[in-house]
C-alpha cells in the first residue's frame, strides 16, 4: 500500500511541479507572485476541452494548441495587469492587481463557460498491474509528458540564449538591461514558458480527475505555490523538487490519516517550512538590503 | 468629465465650522434613527445593514493592512471564528450573547496573533499565502467536525440577543445594533488614528528599519495590529451569527475574503472614510445593479486591476486628504 501512495504522490507531484515552475520563475525574475497563474490554466484548460469535445480536434494538436492559448493569456495578464503599474509601493499594488487579476478570470470563465463541472477525458484511462501497483494509462502519460517538458525546460534554461537571459534578469534585471538585454520581453517569454507548462499541466489534471470547472486553479494553484515555496521560490530545482515533495505528502496524509483533510496536508507543511527555513529547502538567502 | 472634476474639486474646499458639524451630527443621528420608520421596507433596512456590516469588517481589515501593512488574504477566517465561537458558545452553554462575544473576540485575538508570530519575518507576499491557506484549513474543519459544527448544513435557528431582559428581534431592532456598532467602530478607529499607539503602528508600516532605529518593538505593534482586526473581525462574526440565525461553511469562502480586500483597497487603505465608503459602495451597488448581479465578481476583479493601475491608494485615501488640506491651507 505504501508503495502504491507513493506512486500517485509522485504522479500528482509531477503535474504540482509543472504549475508550481510558473510562480517560482516569475517571481525570480520580478519578485511577485503570480496570483493569476492558477486561473491561467484553468482558462487553458478549458480551451482544450472545447478543442475535443466540440470540435475534435487530435489530441496532440489539442494539447499544442490549449498550451500555446495559455501562453498568450499569460503574456496578457502581464500585459495588463503587471505592467503599467508604477506605484511608490509596488510590491503591494501587484499583489492586489494580481488578485483582482485572478478574481477576474475565474468569474468570467464562470460566466462564459457556466459553474458546473465538465466531463474531459480523451487519453487511454486502462489500468495495468506492474509488481502489485496498480497503474492506470494515465498514471503513465502524466509520468511521460512531465519528464518530457522538465528536460525540455531544463535546455530551454541551461542550454540557450534566451535562458541565460532569464537567469541574468533574475540575478539582477538593471545589470541585465545594462548588457543589452530587451527584459520587457524576457519577462514576456517567462509568463509564456510558465503558462505553456501549465496548460499542458491543466490538460492532464483535467483529464486524470476527469473534470473541468472554474475553481479548479484555486486549490492547483495553492498547492503548486506551497511547493514552490517549500522548494525555495525563484528556484527552477527548487520548485519541481518541491511539487513531487507536496504531491507525496498529500498522498501519504490522504492514505495514512485522514482523507477529509487531504487539502490541509500541503498548506500545513507550507506553513511549518516558512517558519522552519523561510528561504526554502533549495533557495538561496535572501537578505534585504537597506 | 470636466464638470465632474470641478464638482469634486468644489465639495473637496467645503469646511465646516464646529457649529455645523455639530449640526450636521446631530441631523446624521436623527437621520439614522428615523431611517427604519421611514422606510417600511424590509430588503432597503437589510441592505443597509449589511453596508454598515461590511463597513465595520473593512475598517477591521484595513487596520491589519493600511494601518499594520500586512496583507491579510484569511480575514474570513477570523470573521467565522468569531461567529463559530459565540454561537456554539450560545447553543452548547446557553450563554448570554455578549458574554460570548467577549469571549469569542478574546478568543480569536489570541488566534489572529499566534497566526501572525511564525510570519513576523516575511515579507508580504508570503504572509497573503499563509492567511489564504489558513482560511482553508478552517473551511476544511469547519465541514469536516460535524459533531463540534454540525458540517457542511451547518447551524440554524440561532438564538436572539438578549439585553437586560429585552430580546433583539427584527429588522429595525438590528438596524439600530449595527449602527450603534459602526458609531464605535468608527470612534474607536478615529482614536486609534490619532494616538500614539496608532501612529507607532504606521510608523512601523512604513519603514521598520527605521522605526527599530527610533526605539519601537516593531513585532509588538505587527502582532497586536493583526491581534486588534481579528478581535473587530469576529465581533462582526458574531453579530452576523445572530442576525442571519443561521451559519454554515459557505458563509466563510475564501470569495468573502477577497470582497473585504476589494473594499480595503477600492476605498483607500489607511482610511476611514474611505472604508466605510468602500464598503456602501461595493454592497449597495451590486443590489441596485441586480440585473448584473452575476458580472458583480467579474467587476471586482477588473476594478482591482484598474485601481491599482489609475489609483493605487484607493478612492479616499490618507494620502490625497493630507494632500488636500496642505492645498487649502496654502491658499489661505
Amino acid at each position: 500500500m505504501f508503495f502504491q501512495h507513493l506512486l500517485n504522490g509522485l504522479i500528482i507531484g509531477g503535474i504540482y511541479a509543472m504549475v508550481a515552475l510558473g510562480y517560482s520563475m516569475v517571481y525570480g525574475v520580478l519578485q511577485i507572485v503570480n496570483w493569476a497563474h492558477a486561473d491561467v490554466l484553468m482558462f487553458g484548460t478549458f480551451i482544450g476541452m472545447l478543442l475535443a469535445t466540440f470540435l475534435h480536434v487530435p489530441v496532440i494538436a489539442m494539447v499544442l494548441l490549449a498550451a500555446l492559448f495559455t501562453a498568450i493569456l499569460g503574456m496578457a495578464v502581464e500585459r495588463v495587469a503587471y505592467r503599467p503599474i508604477k506605484s511608490a509601493n509596488r510590491r503591494m499594488a501587484v499583489l492586489v492587481s494580481a488578485l483582482g487579476m485572478s478574481t477576474f478570470l475565474q468569474n468570467l470563465a464562470q460566466l462564459v463557460f457556466g459553474s458546473g463541472t465538465r466531463q474531459f477525458k480523451v487519453f487511454d484511462t486502462n489500468a495495468y498491474e506492474i509488481g502489485g501497483m496498480k497503474i492506470t494509462g494515465m498514471q503513465i502519460l502524466i509520468l511521460s509528458v512531465t519528464a518530457v517538458m522538465l528536460l525540455i525546460l531544463y535546455i530551454m534554461v541551461y542550454r540557450t540564449k534566451l535562458g541565460i537571459a532569464m537567469r541574468a534578469c533574475s540575478v539582477s534585471i538593471d545589470n541585465a538591461k545594462l548588457m543589452g538585454i530587451n527584459t520587457n520581453m524576457i519577462i514576456s517569454g517567462t509568463f509564456g514558458v510558465g503558462a505553456f507548462m501549465a496548460g499542458v499541466a491543466g490538460i492532464l489534471v483535467g483529464n486524470y480527475y476527469n473534470a473541468v470547472y472554474p475553481t479548479m486553479g484555486y486549490l492547483l494553484g495553492m498547492k503548486a505555490f506551497a511547493a514552490a515555496i517549500l522548494g525555495g521560490i525563484g528556484s527552477i530545482p527548487g520548485a519541481v523538487f518541491g511539487g513531487f515533495i507536496i504531491g507525496v505528502i498529500e498522498s501519504l496524509g490522504a492514505g495514512y490519516i485522514s482523507s477529509a483533510y487531504r487539502d490541509a496536508f500541503s498548506f500545513l507543511v507550507m506553513i511549518l517550512i516558512l517558519i522552519i527555513r523561510p528561504a526554502g529547502l533549495l533557495g538561496a538567502k535572501h537578505i534585504d538590503k537597506v | 468629465m470636466s464638470k465632474i472634476k470641478e464638482l469634486i474639486n468644489k465639495i473637496k474646499k467645503i469646511r465646516l465650522s464646529k457649529m455645523q458639524k455639530l449640526v450636521a451630527l446631530i441631523a446624521l443621528i436623527a437621520l439614522i434613527v428615523a431611517f427604519p420608520y421611514m422606510v417600511n421596507d424590509k430588503y432597503t433596512i437589510h441592505v443597509f445593514i449589511l453596508c454598515a456590516m461590511y463597513a465595520c469588517l473593512t475598517l477591521s481589515l484595513n487596520l491589519i493592512i493600511g494601518w499594520s501593512g500586512q496583507f491579510s488574504l484569511g480575514h474570513v477566517c477570523f470573521y467565522g471564528m468569531g461567529a463559530y465561537v459565540t454561537t456554539l458558545l450560545m447553543m452548547n452553554f446557553g450563554m448570554n450573547f455578549f458574554l460570548a462575544t467577549l469571549i469569542s473576540i478574546v478568543f480569536t485575538s489570541t488566534f489572529a496573533m499566534l497566526l501572525c508570530l511564525p510570519t513576523l519575518k516575511l515579507r508580504g507576499d508570503y504572509l497573503a499565502v499563509i492567511t489564504l491557506g489558513f482560511g482553508e484549513v478552517f473551511r476544511l474543519f469547519l465541514t469536516n467536525e460535524v459533531d463540534l459544527t454540525k458540517g457542511p448544513a451547518g447551524i440554524p435557528s440561532i438564538p436572539d440577543p438578549v439585553i437586560f431582559g429585552y430580546a433583539i428581534k427584527g429588522k429595525q431592532a438590528y438596524f439600530y445594533f449595527i449602527m450603534i456598532l459602526l458609531v464605535a467602530f468608527i470612534a474607536f478607529m478615529k482614536k486609534f488614528n490619532n494616538s500614539g499607539f496608532g501612529m507607532a503602528m504606521m510608523t512601523v508600516n512604513e519603514d521598520d528599519i527605521a522605526a527599530t532605529a527610533i526605539g519601537l518593538n516593531t513585532k509588538k505593534y505587527k502582532l497586536l495590529g493583526f491581534g486588534i482586526g481579528g478581535g473587530m473581525a469576529a465581533l462582526m462574526g458574531s453579530f452576523y451569527a445572530v442576525y442571519m440565525g443561521m451559519i454554515s461553511p459557505t458563509s466563510f469562502a475564501y470569495a468573502e475574503s477577497i470582497k473585504m480586500v476589494s473594499m480595503v483597497v477600492l476605498g483607500g487603505m489607511g482610511s476611514i472614510p474611505g472604508s466605510i465608503l468602500g464598503a456602501f459602495l461595493l454592497t449597495a451597488l451590486p443590489e441596485l445593479l441586480r440585473a448584473f448581479s452575476e458580472y458583480r465578481m467579474v467587476l471586482y476583479g477588473a476594478l482591482m486591476v484598474v485601481m491599482m493601475i489609475f489609483r493605487p491608494e484607493g478612492m479616499w485615501s490618507r494620502a490625497s486628504r493630507l494632500k488636500n488640506e496642505y492645498k487649502i491651507k496654502a491658499e489661505k
